[in-house]
């Protein structure tokens, strides 16, 4: 079954706010709309874990107000969004899909949060997710998967699967997520929606629980590029409560959307075209090389000799920064406390191994190994030299090219169940996007094709250091192409 | 490894962690492959941007409000209103 097919014509940003500012549409009629597709199908599909109805319906009628009076609206006026349940709001949950946040409220919004809210947009509620968003198929989530709204018995991947099926049903018109090693790309692959990792510190993680604070980042789904690059406008800069924001300044990413690809130089890393990848992935990712190519592009095979390395690499880093970043997880100040202990020690033990799930324990023992004493240099070090390595490649390809085209993930959406005994195969999903993450680079994923059974595939395109506007450029030309 | 991790691992769970333990090291290993005798680690990525622009990103230290009391301490699991709650750290 599918629920994909159910959405006659996604909501489009720029429609949403066009429609209340002509007087055809009202703010309050299009969450209200939102929510009944929720109602609809969000039994079936998961992406929800909390709804928070009549918070929305008030800053819907504000928006109504605004109108009514003739006031200008802001550029996300009235356009329904869901948040990763990673990322805080004032007085709403915050589980981060895990048991041990089950009854947190957030006593402050997170900025990138409270930017959105400020430029009109309308929370309809709080997405589904990997616990701690450590996953790739949304299945760690404490509250039960999320699935594929093209194919109900399909993961959506993860850990943002939530936020990736939430637009791919119609359930928001854009989500935030989040990506430490490809959690918004790989998704928007299985669930065939535009999902954008912005540069590293190109938008505030203010009230974002961290995972690992060298690679996490926070960036928009959005059901086309166009709404995407309004969403990261908006999201996007300096924040000062956010010491590793940057002060680069903000474009405007929708700027060069149509100047087209004639002329720009295309990268093809070999790397990411070998053993293990789907006929059929690389089949739609190679004719859309060539459409790119037809229309004026220069496609240059390029490569990111350790490549080979960038799981192994990812995974010594992120464990490690995960025990660290988890350590906060105690029962003293939020969160779940076990009951019963008689000394604060084993209270701290009771209480995290009651409410982590599996996934989460196996990273917190296995950065807390590469940390250890005696195994530090060996690991930790030892990754953080490959990193150097790694995004050295990237630095060196683009001296020659304006992107780099690669799949996003090697293959369609995978049933459930299919990987969750295997945690290596499960870290395999991400072997095309961890490299974006450890180089800090920028990227999106957007359907480029579907296989035989109709599951979405996804292109992604990674641009240099803060050069978003080149990526989502590159991405509005494939969506052209596509048509 | 569990004790430094503050975690409590029953005996089935300590058999698979074990095991997926294993099989992931196994996978690091293949980073030994690797001569980085000459390379310095990477912390995080503006280690390496040369290019962009380096400013300080650390604000002024003025002082401001902080978080409300009453909204913090009600959201953790025991407190006296003013302080955290927790069982006996020391022993008589």
């Amino acid at each position: 079954m599918t629920v994909a097919s159910t959405i006659s014509k996604p909501l489009s940003i720029s429609d949403i706010r066009t429609s209340i500012l002509n007087g055809k549409g009202r703010a309050s009629a299009i969450v209200s709309a939102s929510y009944e597709q929720i109602d609809a199908h969000d039994a079936h599909v998961h992406a929800y874990l909390s709804l928070n109805r009549e918070r929305a319906l008030e800053q819907a009628a504000r928006i109504d107000g605004l109108a009514e009076k003739g006031e200008s609206l802001p550029v996300l006026a009235g356009v329904p969004v869901g948040i990763k349940d990673v990322l805080t709001i004032e007085g709403l949950p915050a589980t981060a899909g895990s048991k041990i946040l089950k009854d947190y409220q957030a006593p402050y919004t997170a900025t990138s949060v409270k930017k959105l809210e400020a430029a009109g947009a309308i929370v309809l509620g709080k997405l589904n997710c990997d616990e701690f968003a450590m996953g790739s198929s949304n299945e760690n989530s404490a509250y039960g998967p999320t699935k594929n709204p093209h194919d109900l018995d399909r993961v959506p991947g993860g850990s943002s699967g939530g936020s990736a099926a939430a637009v791919a049903a119609g359930m928001a018109a854009a989500t935030l997520g989040t990506d430490t090693g490809g959690s918004i790309r790989q998704p928007a692959s299985f669930c065939g929606v535009v999902g954008v990792l912005p540069t590293y510190g190109r938008v505030s993680r203010y009230g974002l629980i961290a995972f690992a604070s060298s690679l996490d980042r926070v960036g928009p789904f959005a059901a086309n590029v166009r709404d995407a690059a309004t969403v990261l406008g908006v999201i996007a800069g300096h924040d000062p409560q956010d010491a590793t924001s940057s002060p680069v300044p903000v474009p405007d990413y929708t700027a060069d959307l149509d100047k087209g690809v004639a002329g720009l130089r295309f990268g093809v890393p070999s790397e990411y075209f070998a053993e293990g990848l789907d006929p059929e992935v690389r089949a739609a990712v190679e004719r859309t090389i060539g459409q790119l190519r037809s229309a004026g592009a220069t496609i240059k095979p390029i490569s990111l000799p350790h490549t080979r390395y960038a799981i192994p690499t990812y995974y010594v880093i992120a464990t490690a920064e995960a025990s660290a970043n988890l350590a906060r997880f105690d029962g003293v100040r939020y969160g779940f406390r076990a009951k019963d202990s008689n000394t604060l020690a084993a209270m701290y033990r009771c209480s995290r191994d009651l409410g982590f799930g599996p996934e989460v324990k196996r990273r917190i023992m296995l950065g807390t190994y590469a940390l250890s004493a005696g195994y530090y240099d060996a690991y930790y070090k030892k990754a953080q030299q490959v990193r150097r390595l790694l995004t050295e490649d990237f630095l060196k390809a683009f001296a020659e090219v304006d992107a780099i085209l690669t799949p996003t993930a090697p293959t369609p959406a995978f049933k459930l169940g299919e990987k969750t005994d295997d945690p290596v195969s499960m870290y395999l999903a991400d072997i095309y996007t961890v490299t974006a993450s450890l180089a800090g680079i920028c990227g999106l994923s957007v359907p480029c094709g579907k296989s035989k059974e109709g599951l979405p595939i996804g292109l992604q395109i990674l641009g240099k250091h803060f050069h978003e506007s080149m990526a989502f450029r590159v991405g509005h030309a494939v969506e052209t192409l596509q048509k | 490894m569990a004790e430094l991790a503050s975690l409590e691992l029953t005996a089935e769970e300590e058999s698979h962690m074990l095991r997926d333990l294993n099989a992931i090291l196994e996978h690091v290993a293949q980073l030994n492959e690797l001569d980085t005798s000459n390379v310095p680690p990477m912390a995080q990525v503006n280690e390496v941007l040369g290019n962009v622009e380096e400013k300080t990103v650390l604000r002024p230290d003025t002082v401001r409000p902080s978080l409300d009391r009453d909204r913090i301490m009600a959201s953790a699991p025991e407190t006296n209103g003013i302080f955290f709650k927790v069982p006996k750290v020391i022993e008589r």
